[in-house]
Parts: C-alpha cells; sequence; structure tokens
C-alpha cells in the first residue's frame, strides 16, 4: 500500500513539474509576442485536476508548495502564486464531487472561473506592489486554459488509469 | 470518519473532506502566504530561500530551453557543406575586419588612457567581460526579463551591467548560483541615463514595456534632439559604464501647447534575438561592490 502511494504522488509531482516546464518554454522566434499572452496557468489546471481525482491526496498543502515553487521559477514575489493556488485548491476541494458529476465542457466553465480567480489575485497582489496596471488582457490565460482542459483532463485521466491510481 | 480504523479509510475511501480542516488550512497557508509578500516586498529576507529553491527550479528552465537549443542544433547537422564554407569564409572576413578595428581601438584606448593619466581622471576605459548564454524568456510578456547561464559562482553581482555585441541589453537584477535574472532596457520598470552622442545632451531613457521601444522622458519641446541620433549610456547614476551604445532615436514630436517632446528610440542590442550576451566588470564596480548592497526597491518600484 505504501509503495503505491509514494509512486502516485511521483507520478502527480511529475505532471506538476511538466506543468512548469510548459509554464517557462520560451515562445518560438516567429510566433508573434501577443501569443505570451494566451499561455494559460499550467500548473494550476494540473493542481485542480489531481484536487478534482484525488482529494485525499492532493490538496491545499500541495497547492501552496507548487505555489512557492512557480514563485521562485517565474521570479514573482514568494507567495504570490502560492496565495492564488490555495484559494483555487480550496474551491476545487469543496467542490470535486460537484465537478466530478459535470461535463468536460462544464468544467471548463467552472476551470475558467478558477483561473480567472487565479490571475485576479496575482494582478491583485503585483497592484499593491505597484508593478502593474489593469487590461482585460489578464485574463486571456484564463480563457485559453478553459478551452485546453478537456484535453488536459482527458490527458491525465489517461495517465491517471494508466498507473492504477484511484 | 475518524471512527474507521485505517484499513477500513483505505478500502472506501472518506465520502466528504473534511471542512474544517480546508478551512483551517486555507486560512494558514493563505495568510503565510500573505505574509510571504509583504516580507518579500518589503525586506530581502528571503532571498537565501529563493537563490536555495533555485536548485530545483534551474533544471526546470534548462528543460523548458532544450527544444530551442536542440532545434539549432539539428539546423547545424542539416545546412549543406556550402552554406557552412559561406558562413565561415564571411566569419573570416569580418574576424580580419574586426581585428583591424580592434588594434586601431587598443591604440586609442590607450592614448586616451594616457591623456586621462595627464588630466589627473582616474577612470579607465578597459573592462573585462564574461560571455553568458541566454537559457530562458519570462513568459509574462509584460515583463522583459531574460535569465543567462552565469551566477554567483562566476562573481555575478546584482546591478552588474549586461551588453550584447551591439549595445547596452539591461542589469542583473536577481543573482543565484548558477543563474541569474536580467531586466532588459525595454522593461516598463527600467531606465537608464543616456547621452546624445550628437551633442551630448543628457537624458533618461526608460523601457516602455512594448516590444522594442525605448522612451525619452522630459525633453523640452525646444531641446536639440533629431530622428537618427545615437544615445550613449552616460555613466551617471553609477550603474551603468560610460558610452556604450543604448539606442537610435526614431521618432520625435514636438507637440504645441506641450512641455515635453514626445522622443520614443529603437534598442541598438537585439533584446529579442542574441542568445549571448557579454557581463560587464568595471574595476571600480568590482571595489564598489563590497560596499553597497541592492536596494530591493530599486529592483520592483522602479
Amino acid at each position: 500500500m505504501g509503495d503505491e502511494k509514494t509512486g502516485g504522488l511521483v507520478v502527480i509531482w511529475i505532471t506538476i513539474v511538466v506543468g512548469m516546464v510548459l509554464a517557462v518554454v520560451p515562445m518560438p522566434q516567429f510566433a508573434p509576442v501577443e501569443l505570451g499572452f494566451l499561455r494559460p496557468d499550467w500548473v494550476a489546471m494540473v493542481l485542480v485536476y489531481w484536487i478534482i481525482a484525488l482529494p485525499h491526496r492532493v490538496g491545499i498543502l500541495t497547492a501552496w508548495l507548487a505555489g512557492i515553487v512557480v514563485d521562485v521559477l517565474l521570479g514573482s514575489l514568494i507567495g504570490q502564486h502560492a496565495l492564488s493556488y490555495v484559494l483555487i485548491a480550496y474551491v476545487a476541494a469543496s467542490l470535486y464531487q460537484r465537478l466530478r458529476m459535470f461535463s468536460v465542457w462544464q468544467q471548463a466553465s467552472i476551470l475558467f472561473a478558477l483561473l480567472g480567480v487565479n490571475e485576479l489575485v496575482g494582478f491583485w497582489i503585483e497592484s499593491i506592489a505597484g508593478l502593474k496596471n489593469w487590461s482585460l488582457w489578464y485574463l486571456l490565460p484564463a480563457l485559453s486554459g478553459a478551452f485546453l482542459w478537456p484535453w488536459v483532463f482527458l490527458i491525465l485521466r489517461f495517465l491517471r488509469r494508466g498507473v492504477g491510481m484511484t | 470518519m475518524r471512527n474507521f480504523s485505517c484499513l477500513e479509510v483505505n478500502r472506501i475511501k472518506a465520502l466528504f473532506l473534511e471542512e474544517t480542516t480546508l478551512d483551517y488550512q486555507l486560512l494558514g497557508l493563505g495568510l503565510l502566504s500573505l505574509v510571504f509578500v509583504f516580507v518579500d516586498h518589503t525586506t530581502n529576507w528571503l532571498d537565501g530561500s529563493r537563490s536555495a529553491l533555485t536548485i530545483v527550479t534551474t533544471p526546470i528552465v534548462v528543460t523548458a530551453d532544450l527544444p530551442n537549443r536542440s532545434a539549432r542544433g539539428i539546423e547545424d547537422i542539416f545546412s549543406s557543406r556550402e552554406d557552412l564554407r559561406g558562413r565561415i569564409t564571411g566569419l573570416e572576413s569580418e574576424l580580419i575586419f574586426l581585428k583591424v578595428k580592434t588594434e586601431k581601438m587598443a591604440a586609442l584606448t590607450s592614448e586616451n588612457n594616457r591623456l586621462r593619466g595627464l588630466l589627473g581622471s582616474a577612470a579607465k576605459l578597459q573592462d573585462n567581460v564574461l560571455v553568458a548564454e541566454l537559457i530562458g524568456v519570462n513568459p509574462d510578456p509584460e515583463e522583459q526579463e531574460v535569465v543567462i547561464d552565469k551566477g554567483a559562482e562566476d562573481a555575478v553581482f546584482v546591478g552588474q551591467p549586461v551588453l550584447d555585441s551591439r549595445g547596452l541589453v539591461g542589469q542583473v537584477v536577481e543573482v543565484t548560483p548558477f543563474s541569474s535574472r536580467i531586466l532588459l532596457i525595454s522593461d516598463e520598470r527600467h531606465s537608464v541615463p543616456v547621452q546624445v552622442l550628437r551633442n551630448n545632451l543628457r537624458l533618461i531613457a526608460q523601457g516602455t514595456g512594448i516590444g522594442q521601444r525605448l522612451e525619452l522622458l522630459h525633453v523640452s519641446s525646444t531641446a536639440d534632439i533629431k530622428v537618427g541620433d545615437q544615445l550613449l549610456s552616460s555613466g551617471l547614476g553609477n550603474r551603468f559604464p560610460v558610452g556604450y551604445p543604448v539606442g537610435v532615436v526614431d521618432r520625435v514630436d514636438f507637440k504645441p501647447g506641450k512641455p515635453f517632446a514626445e522622443v520614443l528610440a529603437k534598442p541598438n542590442a537585439q533584446l529579442d534575438r542574441s542568445s549571448h550576451v557579454l557581463l560587464v566588470f568595471t574595476e571600480s564596480r568590482v571595489l564598489e561592490k563590497a560596499n553597497t548592497g541592492f536596494e530591493k526597491s530599486g529592483k520592483r518600484g522602479g
């Protein structure tokens, strides 16, 4: 039992790290700069998936730890992503039973709200720190994230079933 | 849920997460994050743990750069013999051209230093440089930052000027053992003191955050500045060395009735394209490094 548990944990963290790699992978040279605004928050999406699927194993603490690493990775203020991930992890962990019942596109719309909150909290902290001005463009990653959710969901579910985590 | 034995919990799993545990976790970790944000914004106490954590994040950045790197490698493998030969000939002729130039420069530098010595000025024109390779780009298009593969182990320090082969790129804002983060001159939070080569007019060039553009601040509407003027770093503010190319003025808009003109410049450095940069060690800087700490406000507020 114990081995299976640690094995599962390794798989979960590997997917989170893959999300982090996707978060910093450079855009190809020929792509327009504006494409950068569409980059969704992969780590948040992976975390939400695992919280819905395995709420007893992945929770607010995992989200917080991942958030701290993302903060160091992106050079933002330490605690910024941690706070927003903790918030969305809380919502996802409270609603996971309902979310499981939803169709994947309904989940995507909830994801849009969650990722929107994620961006808003990030923006809120940066604006308190005096770093940015608001524009509606900040919600673009949430939108692209919601559209990509079905694929993230299917891939991670395939992976989870492949390694037999329930 | 507490009443189940361990086995039973494993078998059937609790149907509900305990709401109170969730609430406490949210409260505890949320507050902790807020405290961290506050502490990180106002002090530099967390910088130690930040550089410790980069041991985890540096492999992630390097992995993310792999596709780019291998694309470059594949390009080399598939380029034809003629192409390579052409490139080598081109580079050789450029090398000869640059050698001649360097010899002339060396003579000029020594002459300049002799003259400066006669004048009693301590400033030397010789700077040491260290070549670094770009390993990452900040994914946020609003933040013009890059990550390079040299860090504290190579004596890189915060505030160090960074150049590429054409001009000023930016300055180091964060140093970790094996990598460091560079704020580009085109970032909104960055400004650099410059002077116009033609008439030594002193100005401040601030980044605009959008693409490759610098904005010159507070140019009085009577100032003598025109399109095509070369801007050099003026050395004021003691951060950047004197005389490195910063940008070329490409738009001047004198607005009647406004006290200041709108002047935009295009950076000389290829901020979005160069894959290698030079870290400058000025002699005075190295000495200064020991006694001036880097102020947090300079990095975040600027």
